[in-house]
């Protein structure tokens, strides 16, 4: 457990969060490495099945990070994830699942630093609530 | 179309919980546009099955199908190939389609959603109440705005005490059918049609009469 590094995947919005996660790099602010970003359009294009599939996979945590609210380049893309996230967490909640594997955040292109801290902040939340359950079936089919 | 909603995700685990191979069957139609048992509804349904197993530390074998229309025999016999592999059908269709399944393969079939009610959509994600299939409509003399389905009593000639500020009394979030249908006629410039009474309806095509049945002799 000591050990752990958790798998977290990022959902990020190609207008602010990655832009943020970019902006952090070139500031050369480090963030953990266990945090994987995946660029998206819009995180209104982050369907509930993408959240569910990520862990079901073995992620560990899962954030979406898309633009502040107000702020979305498409208007409301950032509400309709909030949404989404919130129904995966009733979904989790309902399974006995730990609903804070799954988070909504919002932050602008230039914050880096907020990127940074937030990616440090989660994976460090993720290590509390140590792996995801999933991991030691999938473990333990596969030595079979 | 006819509403649904997806039933409490425990009590669809309790359903299939003594068995390890299963079809989870959609519906392309209604439950598809009121987002309750379409394919994406399918695909989120058989993660967290997934999902509540592995936390178990076991597997289950889901296999996921949405056919055009479980209420219609040809398309319920797509299963046919499948239905041999599995030990339950779960079904995202409304009461119709998951006895449509019944009533074709031995095979038990569990329903995932409670069905709501024949229903409009007001906004995205809003759905409201709009028939109750009386089988004697009268739209055409209410202003289109039916009583039997929107009237909380299904009052016929017009409202009753309880209306209050033009609100239901049973909450604020419900229109008094009558007012609507009043302000209705009046914008239609017939509001003499609201002097007409009418006679108590026969309720027996609504369902009293028993279940119901439509035989069309040119089609049948």
């Amino acid at each position: 457990m000591e050990n752990f590094e958790p798998e977290i995947v990022a959902f990020c919005c190609h207008y602010c969060a990655y832009t943020a996660a970019d902006m952090a790099g070139s500031k050369r602010i480090s963030y953990p490495s266990n945090v994987k970003i995946i660029r998206v359009p819009c995180t209104g294009k982050v369907d509930a099945i993408h959240l569910m599939k990520a862990l079901e996979k073995g992620a560990d945590g899962v954030y979406v990070a898309g633009c502040l609210e107000g702020d979305c380049h498409f208007k409301n893309g950032n509400l309709r994830a909030k949404a989404r996230v919130a129904r995966v967490q009733k979904f989790l909640e309902d399974l006995g699942w730990e609903t804070e594997r799954v988070e909504m955040l919002n932050m602008s292109a230039g914050m880096g630093e907020h990127f940074a801290k937030t990616a440090r902040e989660f994976t460090e939340k993720i290590k509390t609530l140590g792996p995801n359950p999933v991991k030691e079936v999938k473990t333990a089919s596969k030595a079979v | 179309m006819i509403t649904a909603e997806q039933k409490p995700i425990q009590e669809i685990i309790g359903y299939i919980a003594p068995y390890g191979k299963i079809l989870l069957v959609g519906c392309n139609e209604c439950v598809t546009v009121c987002a309750a048992g379409g394919r994406k509804e399918v695909g989120l349904l058989a993660s967290a099955l997934h999902l509540n197993s592995l936390k178990q530390g076991k597997t289950i074998d889901i296999k996921e199908i949405t056919l055009e229309r479980q209420c219609d025999p040809e398309y319920v016999e797509e299963l046919i190939s499948y239905i041999n592999d599995v030990d339950a059908v779960v079904s995202m269709a409304c009461g119709c389609g998951v006895q449509t399944i019944a009533g074709r393969y031995n095979t038990p079939v569990f329903p995932a959603v409670n069905t709501k009610f024949m229903g409009a959509s007001k906004s995205q994600g809003i759905w409201e109440e709009r028939c109750q299939g009386c089988g004697d409509c009268m739209l055409g003399i209410t202003g289109g705005i039916c009583p039997v389905a929107r009237c909380s009593k299904s009052l016929l000639n017009g409202p009753c005490g309880g209306t209050s500020a033009g609100q239901c009394e049973i909450g604020p979030d419900t229109d008094c059918a009558w007012r609507l249908i009043w302000e209705r006629l009046v914008e239609l410039g017939i509001q003499d049609r609201y002097e007409e009474l009418n006679e108590a309806k026969d309720w027996r095509p609504a369902g009293g009469a028993g279940p119901r049945r439509i035989i069309r002799e040119d089609l049948a």
